[in-house]
């Protein structure tokens, strides 16, 4: 998948394909990645794709902040935990849901509480959005331990359907198949905010915001939509994950794995395009899970977060930022 | 006495030492955020890094937690130089701290995380010296040793650096360059140079403060994370840079945060140091003894 979706970057390259055309590319290569994971016939494929699929959601979605607007987002487990929790939530009260519309309600829940949180931090100075992003992660965390509902501290149980809705088979495949829908329409929104009046004012923000304000930029606003969009598909990335772990407590909900994750795949793929998160998911993610069987799982967590440190020093741009710099 | 309000003097009293504690682990991210901004968000991880340091002094070789810290301050100094070289040469000096600068510090912070679960495991350790058990009677009142030892440790700390700041060359300079970074250049002194030496004091407290840490509660790798909204709430309400603020800011949260474990359980007390922060942020953003 990977070198398809350069190539298709390449041939794009100057002005690129339409919305239209680019969600259909898209729709086709997740086709054929579905049929792929399909042939290899083993449900470990389809457990250990969704993960690397899920991060390209979570990465895509840091980067509509941290990326296109320059506002780093710490508490990335906190959003992916409401929309987690909120499906923990609903599976309770309303078995019969269908999983997309879970994920949509998740999405809602984790973006009011960034428009929350942004509209009390934003008007300051990044930092201290980013410190209260750090600190939310611990609220949260604080708050769903005490909710007995959702199992507090112990923990609760997702029992996951054995059959696939739709697509018969096991289960496992329809999760994947909604995370692959999820994460097209993620490159989707965030390809056309870069190509956006949007986009423009994002770059506004995160080139010099007080030029961007002076020149009537309304950079609250846009920072806002930036804030719930990017907190909104962290929680639909989240939301399908109990019936991925069937089991999930606090402690595994809020780790700093996902956190690191997110933020490393951007900032090792290029912050500046809708590439670079899913080059660092595939590349982080690839070798995370190879490290996991081959060495150990204790290092495969060491990874990203030794890759991140190395490629902010040397590397500012990423790797699309390289591959752009020698094509010049 | 009436029941609850023994249950408030006490609760109050032992904030009041929780506070002393929270100054001693707040105070390095007073000099780097405040005086140099920088956003060293692994703060508490260098924090954790001290509380391992006299856990291994005090269970291997025998000595007092403290001393073990104090001992090893110089390899504290260096590693804070190392770091803000590294800092300085791959962000400060781009002008890129916003976005890279703090992924960076982050990265620290996984990184020091996961390093002391490979090492150590993630069961709780703790110290043994005479001060962690046992009370000091005061007639009416009972001080517990745990918490007076952390409280005065603070203290010195605090008072010790003020008056290394205000009284000496560096630290003045330390100071100025807080405000204005040309007009120190213009005295003849290497801004650059002076922040080293500001943010390897600022590691140097951090090992202090993580033999406090562990004096007080037993320390597993991921508690620090737990700091990291304390110690910036309390930098942030004191107004950043501000001892005396930072003094007041980190007394309050600890009577909070002690009121609120007694009144509505220890489980809920983390979530204080957030709504401290976000009412600051939200109400008034240069603290309470900001310029």
């Amino acid at each position: 998948m990977a070198s398809l979706v350069a190539k298709d970057a390449e041939r794009e390259a100057p002005r690129g394909l339409g919305h239209v055309a680019f969600i259909l590319v898209m729709v086709a290569v997740a086709a054929v990645v579905f049929m792929i994971t399909r042939s290899i016939g083993n449900s470990y494929a389809f457990f250990a794709a969704y993960v690397v699929v899920q991060y390209m959601v979570l990465g895509t979605a840091w980067n509509i902040l941290g990326g296109y607007t320059g506002y780093v987002n710490f508490g990335v487990t906190a959003f992916f935990a409401i929309g987690a929790y909120s499906t923990v939530v609903l599976h309770k009260l309303t078995p019969w849901m269908p999983l997309p519309a879970m994920i949509l309600i998740g999405g809602v829940m984790a973006a009011l509480v960034g428009l929350g949180t942004g509209y009390l931090t934003l008007r300051l100075r990044g930092v201290f959005f980013s410190i209260a992003t750090l600190a939310l992660a611990v609220v949260v965390q604080t708050l769903i331990t005490n909710w007995d509902f959702v199992g507090g501290a112990r923990g609760a149980y997702v029992m996951r359907p054995r059959i696939a809705p739709l697509i018969g088979g096991d289960y496992i495949q329809y999760l994947f198949l909604v995370m692959l829908g999820l994460c097209v329409i993620a490159l989707a929104t965030a390809r056309a905010i870069e190509r956006s009046a949007l986009g423009y004012g994002f770059a506004a923000i995160r080139d010099d915001e007080a030029a961007a304000e002076a020149s009537g930029v309304p950079t609250l606003g846009l920072k806002l939509i930036a804030t719930a969009l990017s907190g909104g598909f962290m929680g639909m990335a989240g939301a399908p994950l109990p019936y991925y772990v069937t089991y999930l407590d606090p402690s595994s909900g809020f780790s700093l794995n996902y956190a690191v994750n997110a933020i490393a795949m951007p900032l090792i793929g290029g912050t500046s395009s809708w590439l670079g998160p899913i080059v660092g998911a595939i590349l982080v993610g690839g070798l995370q899970e190879y490290i996991r069987v081959t060495i150990s799982s204790a290092v495969n967590v060491l990874v990203a977060g030794v890759l991140m440190v190395a490629f902010v020093i040397l590397a500012p741009q990423g790797i699309v930022g390289l591959f752009q710099r020698k094509k010049r | 006495m009436d029941a609850s309000a023994d249950l408030l003097i006490n609760a109050l009293i032992s904030g009041l030492l929780l506070g002393g504690f929270y100054a001693a682990v707040s105070v390095g991210v007073a000099i780097s955020f405040g005086m140099l901004d920088i956003v060293n968000i692994a703060h508490p991880a260098v924090i954790l890094l001290g509380s391992y340091v006299a856990f291994i002094g005090n269970t291997v070789f025998g000595i007092d937690p403290i001393l073990a810290t104090v001992i090893t301050l110089p390899v504290f100094y260096l590693l804070g130089m190392v770091a803000y070289q590294v800092y300085y040469v791959a962000f400060e000096r781009r002008d890129d701290q916003s976005l890279r600068g703090l992924s960076f510090f982050f990265g620290i912070l996984f990184i020091a995380e996961v390093g002391l679960i490979l090492s150590f495991g993630v069961d709780y350790r703790s110290v043994q010296a005479w001060y962690v058990s046992g009370n000091l009677n005061l007639g009416i009142i009972e001080l517990p040793w745990r918490l007076l030892v952390p409280f005065l440790l603070g203290m010195a700390m605090v008072v010790g650096l003020q008056l290394y700041l205000s009284r000496t060359f560096i630290g003045r300079a330390i100071q100025a360059v807080a405000q204005d970074q040309q007009a120190l250049r213009l005295m003849a002194a290497n801004p650059t140079k002076i922040k080293r030496i500001a943010f390897g004091l600022s590691f140097a407290t951090a090992a202090l403060g993580g033999a406090a840490l562990i004096i007080i509660q037993p320390v597993e790798p991921s508690i620090g994370r737990e700091y990291i909204g304390r110690v910036f709430a309390i930098c942030v309400l004191g107004g950043l840079g501000s001892f005396p603020g930072m003094m007041i800011a980190a007394v309050t949260l600890g009577i909070v945060e002690n009121l609120t474990a007694t009144f509505f359980g220890p489980s809920w007390a983390p979530a204080v140091a957030f709504g401290v922060l976000l009412v600051t942020l939200a109400v008034r953003p240069s603290g309470i003894l900001g310029r």
